[in-house]
């Protein structure tokens, strides 16, 4: 072979390696979807936008703040902010009441029941401002984006089905499925709705 | 090997200057041995090194024979075989000495003190056992021992692997989760010994320090009497408006302040916050500017910690760093 | 063999060269086009693509280091956030390690290998095609990754909790555990093709005794990998199951250990240090004995420290974790087996030492960075045996001084040698030289950059600065050296650079080389510069170790073999006495199809284990394209 020929060849492995290059990338547009660059620090008046919550005058569901959608969703969509969102459910005592989101003294979180309604806003809100019948408020222990970030994990834990973004599992001993295995109802094969119910409200 | 020699003599020099936390600055009974133990083997083997280099040199220049091979190739044969029997003697006195070094490490001394180390994310917890548990208390990222004591270390993780390391006192070990490790520390002389975290831990692997306070007996009992105490109650004006602001903010969800009802365990104890140091293990000397802009911004100290940035007013800042100053 | 069979086939004895390098052409040869180009079989095609790409990832992690040291130069610097650091030193190691050290190494015995041992093609041609695109799809989706911002942030050693399910969020540490799945299938492939074509397909004549060394190192090297990277297999799917669909391997609370995983690390880790060290030993041994214009003295110890290497290379990965808490007993057979691989170690430097003295060195630029070599690998050996101690390691372990240690072996004990043979094959690999005047600037710059960059790093380490640390407090006394350090790599850096200008120029328009420029022994140097398709016109028959020393003028050749298809000798293992004509795999298309659809598969898995269900029905149609059977005789006696 000549050398000359060596450089012919050379360019026909260049356009291969672009070949399969493309195709990859059409692949990694899998990859892009958890595209997630981590922000550590909300900006103070980012948080402060995020607190604006506009909630149904009866407190059940709501539209979450503009910027929440600016922001692209982070705290249903990064796995990081559900993850510290898992923390925070055990940091705060969330177990004490909905035990491992089963519920206990306080409502289940994964038959698929919602008492407010099934949209992180209601579910922030009912963390920020606490509910009748026990929920208490959490706006003077928790930070607005740590707020934010435990709703994201319990709209997830609860979820009707499953997400590519999942917070990380406990190395503990597990007393349920890890929280990546939604749709959260059907594996309980609990006799629950998979489907949201049109007539959600507050229970009877 | 000259110019490691000379390396090494600066940063003998270097290490001598700043007491920080070096290998070189042994002032622990186990980093004593180690350094000398340290120190022979690089020794031994900058002397290999250059007899290697030697032999290179002159292999590559000298002057050639323009006959006798065979006689050249035998006496090769023979030096191969002088320098592979060197090799085994090297390593076998570096192995037996190596061994030698363990075994003085490991000499059991009763200890006199025992402390359970927790590493988590990114902080240490330090909590003082006594048979009776009223007298044990718990601190954050500075370790005080009596000087000449042996006390031990139980190692636990709450989280990932770290790794607990002061190389002024001792070698290193690793804290794992789902075990317990032992360390004994022995200060021979009274100091301030930084440490820092060497296994990999996530973001803030970096600022995971902690600092060694080898004291004598009597200002160790001191110490450790007034750190048993519940935390001070604020005499200061500001500061009694700081303690207002921390109990309504989301402060106490996550830190404990003994006597009061802040009473999270998520954060480090601040009981005695300001009697320390540092902040943030190791990251800023506390002062109660350093305490307001920690408080202020912990993100941007620290990328990904765990505290989260809480919305204060101006004053409320001012009142909660001169609680935090308090604190002692 | 049958009279009809004779008259149907082609056979090479009665015909004269021009007609017989006509005919070998038309069977051997690569036709012109991009699908017959990626249908290709010829390993020198295939290995110099992988050389080629190994070398864009060893510049890629080039710059993945300029951009630490840029952050490290002085302290508390804020151009790199802690996420991106972590990103970038574990994208750094694993780039080095899988995607540019194993495969650049392999690299090289695909192309010397078969050409050493006289041979047409490598053993098993369509599983190495397959091997490359598998390589490249797992180097591009690490890349990817890293440009999407989810690269793995866990380091190369992906230590578990913090890669496991519950610290390791999203998905990077799965795309790290799927990129070694792609490293291991490409490498155990080529390891299988190595060790048959070493052990099937020598030239007649050719027993184990007149093996060239750089042949018996990639032998010895490609049983290391056969057996090493069922652990990492292991360990790499047991990560991602746990994380994935929820067993327990590494989970203490539900009966695992996080210690497992240190232990299958670090049995597959540590001998791929041998795996990489162990061809560049071999590439130095034939430059050495080339450039001392003697053979090399010492070939029967050589081969023992090697296949003793690649053995104790596997009872020593415990020293990694002597901090971790092991037993006394433990430690000491850990550091005694820690210790004794320098005594192979010592072997080897003492008879390339004993070839140079008894020869008369000719100072090219090969040679030169052998040279380099043995003054920064003897540092490197001397650090690792000072490791091996388990009190000097629990000072040392996990600071700037492993971190020098390591590199002056990987570096200084592969990349120096490995440079060398560049410059050694270049000629051989494209036909032209590279030129000795820059050849002599890049080895000045990189030895010295490399040593400024590293050295001080033991000194870093002694004055307690740990590894991975994406910044360090300005009061503590490391902000001196470590600027002294980021300024040295740049020297680093622009050797490097010297040293791709010159094989770009050298690639264009170097001097035309001739078959055997450095009037060497083996035979790879007895076919033209590149050799052709068919590597030789006729298989030669050796009866020495340097048969083009002892033959200068013409080598004894065989005959017999068929022209009209792909065929090529398989001889004994010992004697390497001829067996049989066997047929060589004609180019196919399908083992790139196949890789496509394995790699769909393997990057599925790491969003749904159901991938692995249907995702290996278009590999099996692919295999099925693959085996399907040709009608064609397979081999004759």
């Amino acid at each position: 072979m000549m050398p000359g020929k060596v450089l012919n060849v050379s360019v026909a492995h260049l356009s291969a390696t672009v070949l399969l290059f493309s195709l990859l990338v059409g692949l990694s547009a899998l990859i892009g979807l958890e595209r997630q660059p981590r922000q550590f620090r909300t900006d103070p008046p980012v948080a402060a936008a995020l607190n604006q919550l506009r909630l149904m005058p009866s407190g059940i569901g709501g539209a979450p703040p503009e910027i929440y959608f600016a922001l692209d969703r982070p705290y249903e969509a990064s796995a990081y902010d559900l993850s510290q969102g898992k923390r925070l459910y055990s940091w705060f005592g969330c177990a004490s009441c909905h035990g491992d989101g089963r519920g206990g003294a306080g409502p289940s979180l994964l038959d698929g029941w919602w008492s407010y309604g099934p949209s992180v806003v209601a579910i922030a809100a009912s963390i920020r401002d606490g509910r009748p019948r026990g929920m208490p408020a959490f706006h003077n222990r928790m930070t607005t984006d740590q707020i934010w970030q435990l709703a994201g994990y319990v709209k997830t834990i609860g979820a009707y089905s499953a997400s590519l973004a999942a917070p990380s599992r406990n190395d503990d001993k597990h007393t349920r499925p890890a929280e990546n295995r939604a749709p959260a109802a059907i594996l309980f094969h609990e006799d629950l709705p998979a489907q949201p119910r049109s007539e959600q409200g507050p229970p009877p | 090997m000259k110019s490691t020699s000379a390396l090494l003599l600066l940063a003998l020099l270097v290490s001598g200057c700043t007491g920080a936390q070096s290998i070189l600055n042994a002032e622990g009974h186990a980093a004593i041995e180690l350094k000398e133990l340290i120190l022979w083997i690089i020794c031994v083997c900058a002397v290999v090194w250059l007899l290697v280099m030697i032999a290179l040199v002159s292999a590559l220049v000298r002057q050639r024979d323009p006959d006798g091979g065979a006689i050249s190739e035998r006496k090769a044969a023979v030096a191969i075989s002088g320098a592979v029997g060197a090799t085994v003697l090297v390593i076998t006195g570096l192995t037996i000495t190596s061994f030698y070094t363990t075994r003085a490490l490991s000499e059991a001394s009763p200890a006199e003190l025992t402390i359970d180390v927790t590493a988590q994310q990114w902080w240490w917890q330090f909590t003082y056992v006594d048979a009776n548990p009223t007298r044990a208390f718990v601190t954050a990222n500075e370790l005080h021992i009596p000087v000449g004591k042996v006390a031990r270390l139980r190692l636990k993780s709450s989280d990932v692997i770290h790794s607990f390391w002061v190389p002024s006192l001792a070698g290193k070990r690793d804290l794992i989760a789902g075990r317990e490790n032992m360390l004994t520390l022995r200060a021979e002389r009274p100091g301030i010994y930084r440490g820092q975290c060497a296994e990999f831990c996530g973001l803030q692997h970096s600022h995971m320090a902690l600092f060694v306070i080898a004291e004598a007996q009597a200002d160790y009992e001191r110490w450790a009497e007034r750190q048993r105490g519940v935390g001070a109650e604020p005499t200061e004006a500001e500061a009694v408006a700081g303690k207002a602001v921390f109990m309504a903010k989301q402060c106490a969800a996550c830190h404990t302040i003994r006597g009061t009802k802040a009473s999270g365990t998520t954060g480090p104890d601040l009981t005695h916050v300001g009697s320390r140091r540092t902040i943030a293990a190791g990251l800023l000397e506390i002062t109660r500017g350093s305490l307001a802009a920690w408080i202020a911004d912990p993100q941007t100290l620290k990328p990904g910690n765990n505290m989260p940035l809480v919305p204060l007013t101006g004053d409320e800042l001012r009142q909660l760093a001169a609680y935090m100053e308090s604190l002692r | 063999m049958t009279e009809d069979r004779k008259q149907s086939s082609l056979m090479d004895d009665g015909l004269d060269d021009a007609e017989l390098d006509w005919h070998l052409l038309k069977s051997w040869e690569t036709p012109r086009g991009i699908w017959k180009v990626i249908a290709t079989v010829d390993h020198k095609i295939i290995a110099r693509r992988y050389i080629v790409t190994a070398f864009v990832f060893l510049i890629l992690g080039g710059m993945l280091a300029v951009a630490m040291r840029i952050q490290l130069a002085r302290p508390e610097a804020r151009i790199l956030d802690p996420d991106r650091y972590n990103q970038i030193f574990t994208m750094h190691g694993s780039t080095m390690m899988f995607l540019f050290a194993v495969p650049v190494m392999q690299a090289m015995a695909l192309y010397l290998v078969p050409l050493m041992v006289g041979t047409r093609n490598i053993a098993f041609p369509r599983l190495n095609a397959f091997s490359y695109w598998i390589i490249l799809a797992g180097g591009l989706l690490l890349w990817i990754s890293f440009a999407l911002d989810a690269a793995p942030d866990i380091g190369w050693f992906a230590y578990v909790p913090l890669s496991g399910p519950e610290y390791g969020s999203g998905k990077r540490a799965d795309i790290w555990a799927q990129m070694i799945t792609f490293t291991e299938l490409s490498a155990l492939a080529v390891a299988v093709e190595i060790v048959v074509t070493v052990f099937k397909q020598r030239a007649p004549g050719m027993s184990l005794d007149r093996i060239p060394l750089l042949v018996w190192s990639m032998l010895v090297m490609a049983f290391i990998v056969i057996m090493a990277m069922p652990a990492i297999v292991f360990a790499s799917s047991t990560l991602i199951l746990d994380r994935l669909v929820e067993t327990q391997f590494y989970n203490p609370a539900a009966g695992g250990d996080a210690l497992l995983w240190q232990h299958l690390f670090w049995f597959f880790g540590h001998p791929e240090v041998y795996i990489i060290f162990l061809p560049a030993a071999g590439m130095v041994s034939t430059i050495v004995a080339t450039f001392s214009r003697r053979a090399i003295f010492g070939y029967l110890p050589l081969v023992m420290a090697f296949i003793a290497t690649g053995i104790l290379a596997f009872g020593l990965w415990v020293h990694h974790m002597f901090v971790v808490g092991l037993p006394r007993l433990g430690e000491s057979f850990f550091t005694a087996s820690s210790m004794a691989i320098a005594v192979p170690a010592g072997i080897q430097i003492f008879c390339w030492l004993a070839t140079l003295w008894l020869g008369r060195p000719v100072f090219a630029t090969p040679l030169l960075f052998v040279i380099g070599f043995i003054v920064t690998f003897v540092i490197g050996g001397l650090t690792g045996v000072m490791v091996a101690s388990v009190p000097f390691d629990t000072q040392v372990h996990d600071t700037y001084f492993v971190v020098a240690h390591f590199h002056y072996v990987l570096v200084g004990g592969a990349v120096f040698p490995l440079l060398g043979a560049i410059y050694y094959w270049f000629p051989k690999m494209t036909g032209r030289m590279m030129s000795e005047r820059l050849g002599r600037w890049a080895f000045g710059l990189i030895f010295v950059g490399f040593n400024l960059t590293f050295f001080p790093m033991h000194i870093l380490g002694l004055l307690g600065m740990p590894r991975r640390v994406y910044t360090y407090q300005p009061d503590l006394p490391w902000g001196g050296l470590n600027l002294f350090i980021s300024l040295s790599a740049l020297l680093l850096v622009s050797g490097f650079l010297v040293f791709l200008i010159d094989v770009l120029v050298a690639w264009r328009s170097g001097e035309p080389a001739g078959p055997n420029p450095w009037k060497a022994a083996t035979l790879e140097w007895a076919t033209s510069s590149p050799p052709p398709a068919y590597n030789f016109r006729r298989i030669p028959v050796v009866d020495a170790r340097d048969p083009l020393w002892r033959y200068p003028e013409e080598l004894a050749v065989t005959a017999g073999l068929r022209v009209d298809r792909r065929e090529l000798i398989v001889s004994s293992v010992v004697e390497a006495l001829p067996e049989a004509r066997e047929s060589s795999p004609r180019d196919s298309i399908w083992p790139f199809w196949a890789a496509i659809a394995t790699s769909i598969m393997l990057i599925g898995s790491i969003f749904t284990p159901w991938a692995v269900v249907w995702g290996s029905i278009p590999i099996a149609v692919t295999l099925v394209g693959w085996f399907w059977p040709k009608g064609t005789a397979e081999d004759i006696s």
